[in-house]
């Protein structure tokens, strides 16, 4: 590899060529502050607050800069501090600057930058200003616009991660903005809620639907039994709302935090998760033994549910009848559970926190109700919990860790692992393993599923049978390896499609990471981490060994896939239209 | 109907045409706008899918460029020049006449599909001034007055 010596503020750093002069600048310990850019998603040079004195006529955007031999870089002169201010600057006179009541605040990198260079007479700002009406009709997704400094990190992340793209810059000049095609609202696009575009923006243009009124509103409805359910993948990563460094499990403060709120039951959705690994590793076995349709696909995730329904249609027969866990949760605590504490169903509110803006949606699809009532009531994401951590004035570090309430709250290895990229597959196989052959699997670890990769294959030996299988996550994976099936070059028993990079842990509902954070460090792997961990902790690392799902089908459901399992457990899918008129 | 399958055919050669070829966007849009005189959503949608490419960046080109429009044009198109010295000369004031004669703001089509309203840069015809053209026909030396009396033309 061919090595560029460059001096950057008189220190000098050797780099490979092609290295941008930002990521050199980074390795000779200046941080050069950026707006737009968002490593490998979008380096467009678009906003130029990054530029740089290179000694040429103009000063030049350093994200797209590639360092040269002998370059002399100046990060920090008058002129360059100057112009940086001056696109601060343009970019608040047509800014709406509510930044007391933003979600955003205090968590906003326009903010920070501001602060940073002293951005601070804010008589300046006088003159037109854009006014846009804020698109709140999608379930999951809202868009104001008028917070938008159009740097594309959200088109960027919708077009090249999740190859979806329903969103653009239109028209030009000061009338230019970002949202679908013929100014239509979100949901009146393909989007599929996935919400990766809420994680990237840099400023509060774009955020959850929140539901957070509706949830305290229940809790003070003292004729409901509301009862709160959080997914794997929010232990991972609601500490890093109170300070907790990333990648640090917070199961036992999130239970006592639930249960301080005043949710009258804390359950888990991993309960659901080891429920969903019995049945799905249940029908797995059964496609493979009597001639069903191969590969079979997952179906936890309603970002990738609802990408298949609109994309690959194609692929409805493959998708596993199995509800996600909240789902197959939400019908328990309304059939089996109500019944046996003499509750009237309609009487039960289920809450499920989740990583994930497109279970709001997904908890408002119609045939997800199993009793007859909606499986969930409401769906929060993890921040808008902490939000709601924060309003009741928990002291949330100092809470000692409590255990989630009996019996569907318990759960095993298997189950916290369903918030990584390989999670579900690594389940299901520790239990499809030993339910064909009979023996004890020694080793849980299927390393070869596990890791950030955006594809990854395995074939593991299950009995007699070679089973192959891969797990891809990002849409924009899951259309590559789906292709690939298609073309018929590859052939699968069994996939994993999560709609999210890197699984859950990287959900559109997970704390805010600054780009400067992202740079830094690869948050699914940090998040991961906290779930590997929990699992090797567990006791029970196997679905199968749950003794309180074990007794929910002595108790209630039979067999997995059983005439009962079917009606409250199985859903089913429709194909959606790419373009609605 | 069959008018309309003739032009699709049109279009799929222009498409065929640019196949694999590096910003064939552009030319396909401008191809689509001759023949169907403007870029509607269906048009927009049956590029994306032939090309391989989104809506969002069909229609991000199609809105940034002035020469796309995504409403038909009248049967007549009435361009204004709103020029330097059209503008000296009161174009503005011919410009709103009409405007209010055909109650059509500008850059739209009246509800009848017979005019559509642009106000545009030089005519290049500045002795004239202030001076319009109506498909192609150049009016000069105009005041608000003339206006009635020209569009009874049409």
């Amino acid at each position: 590899m061919e090595l560029v010596t460059l001096t950057i503020d008189g220190i000098q750093v050797e780099v490979p060529a092609g290295t941008t002069v930002l990521e050199a600048a980074k390795k000779a310990g200046i941080r050069i502050p950026t707006l737009c850019y968002l490593k490998d998603i979008n380096q467009i040079g678009a906003c130029r607050m990054c530029v740089v004195d290179t000694g040429a006529r103009a000063l030049q955007a350093s994200c797209v800069l590639p360092v040269s031999p002998n370059m002399v870089v100046k990060t920090n002169t008058p002129q360059v501090r100057e112009a940086r201010k001056v696109i601060l600057e343009l970019l608040l006179s047509n800014h709406e600057k509510k930044c007391l009541t933003c979600t955003r605040s205090q968590n906003c990198e326009l903010q920070a930058l501001c602060k940073e260079l002293g951005v601070d007479d804010t008589d300046m700002f006088e003159g037109s200003m854009n006014e846009y009406e804020v698109d709140d009709l999608s379930p999951s997704i809202v868009r104001d616009n008028n917070k938008c400094i159009l740097c594309r990190r959200c088109v960027a992340v919708c077009n090249n991660v999740q190859k979806i793209g329903v969103i653009g810059a239109r028209d030009r000049g000061f009338k230019s903005t970002i949202g679908p095609a013929w100014n239509m609202k979100l949901n009146e696009t393909a989007c599929i809620n996935c919400g990766q575009c809420i994680n990237v923006c840099p400023v509060g243009a774009l955020r959850e639907k929140d539901s957070t009124d509706n949830v305290w509103k229940l809790l003070e409805d003292k004729s409901k039994h509301v009862i709160v359910q959080p997914a794997p993948a929010v232990r991972a990563a609601l500490g890093e709302e109170f300070g907790m460094p990333m990648g640090t499990p917070c199961t036992g403060k999130l239970a006592a935090a639930l249960r301080r709120l005043g949710f009258e039951k804390v359950f888990d959705t991993d309960f659901g998760a080891d429920l969903t690994i019995m049945e799905e590793a249940t029908e797995l076995l059964d496609r493979m033994n009597n001639g069903g349709v191969l590969p079979m696909i997952t179906s936890c995730s309603p970002g990738w549910i609802k990408y298949c329904e609109t994309y690959y249609p194609e692929f409805i027969p493959n998708l596993s009848s199995c509800k996600s866990p909240h789902e197959m949760e939400g019908a328990i605590i309304k059939s089996y559970y109500a019944d046996k504490m003499g509750w009237d169903k309609k009487d039960v509110k289920v809450v499920s926190v989740m990583p994930c803006t497109a279970k709001k949606f997904e908890a408002k699809r119609p045939e997800l109700s199993g009793t007859g009532e909606p499986d969930v009531d409401e769906v929060i994401t993890t921040r808008e919990l902490a939000r709601m951590i924060k309003m009741a004035g928990i002291d949330f570090m100092k809470l000692a860790d409590e255990d989630f309430d009996d019996m569907l709250g318990s759960s095993t290895g298997a189950a916290v692992i369903f918030g990584a990229t390989g999670g579900v597959m690594e389940a299901a196989l520790r239990t499809a393993y030993e339910v064909v052959t009979g023996k004890t699997l020694e080793n849980v670890n299927f390393n070869a599923v596990r890791g950030v990769e955006g594809v990854k294959e395995a074939t593991v030996k299950v009995g007699d049978i070679d089973v192959s299988v891969a797990v891809a996550s990002s849409t924009g994976c899951a259309s590559q390896l789906l292709d690939s099936v298609k073309s018929g070059e590859k052939k699968y028993h069994f996939i994993e499609i999560m709609g999210c990079p890197g699984g859950c842990v990287n959900g559109g509902g997970q704390p805010i990471v600054s780009a400067t954070v992202r740079g830094d460090c690869d948050i699914r792997a940090e998040r991961a981490k906290a779930l590997y961990i929990e699992d090797e902790n567990k006791p029970i690392r196997k679905s199968h060994e749950n003794p309180d799902v074990k007794k929910l089908y002595d108790e209630f459901l039979g067999k997995p896939n059983s005439h009962k399992a079917h009606e409250l457990l199985h859903t089913t899918y429709v194909k959606r239209p790419k373009y609605q008129d | 109907m069959s008018q309309q399958n003739e032009k699709y055919e049109q279009l799929k050669a222009a498409i065929e045409e640019h196949r694999g070829e590096k910003g064939a966007l552009m030319p396909i849009l401008q191809k689509a706008q001759d023949i169907f005189g403007y870029v509607p959503k269906d048009v927009q949608e049956f590029i994306a899918e032939s090309i391989g490419c989104t809506l969002s960046e069909v229609y991000g080109v199609a809105t940034f460029y002035s020469q796309f429009t995504l409403e038909p044009h009248g049967e007549y198109v009435i361009g204004v020049c709103l020029g330097t010295a059209c503008y000296v000369k009161g174009s503005q004031k011919v410009l709103d006449k009409i405007s209010e004669e055909l109650k059509v703001p500008v850059g739209k089509t009246t509800p009848d599909g017979k005019f559509t309203l642009n106000a545009t840069r030089c005519l290049g015809a500045c002795g004239l001034a202030p001076v319009m053209m109506i498909n192609g026909e150049v009016y000069g030396r105009l005041v608000p007055e003339d206006i009635p009396g020209i569009l009874a033309k049409y």
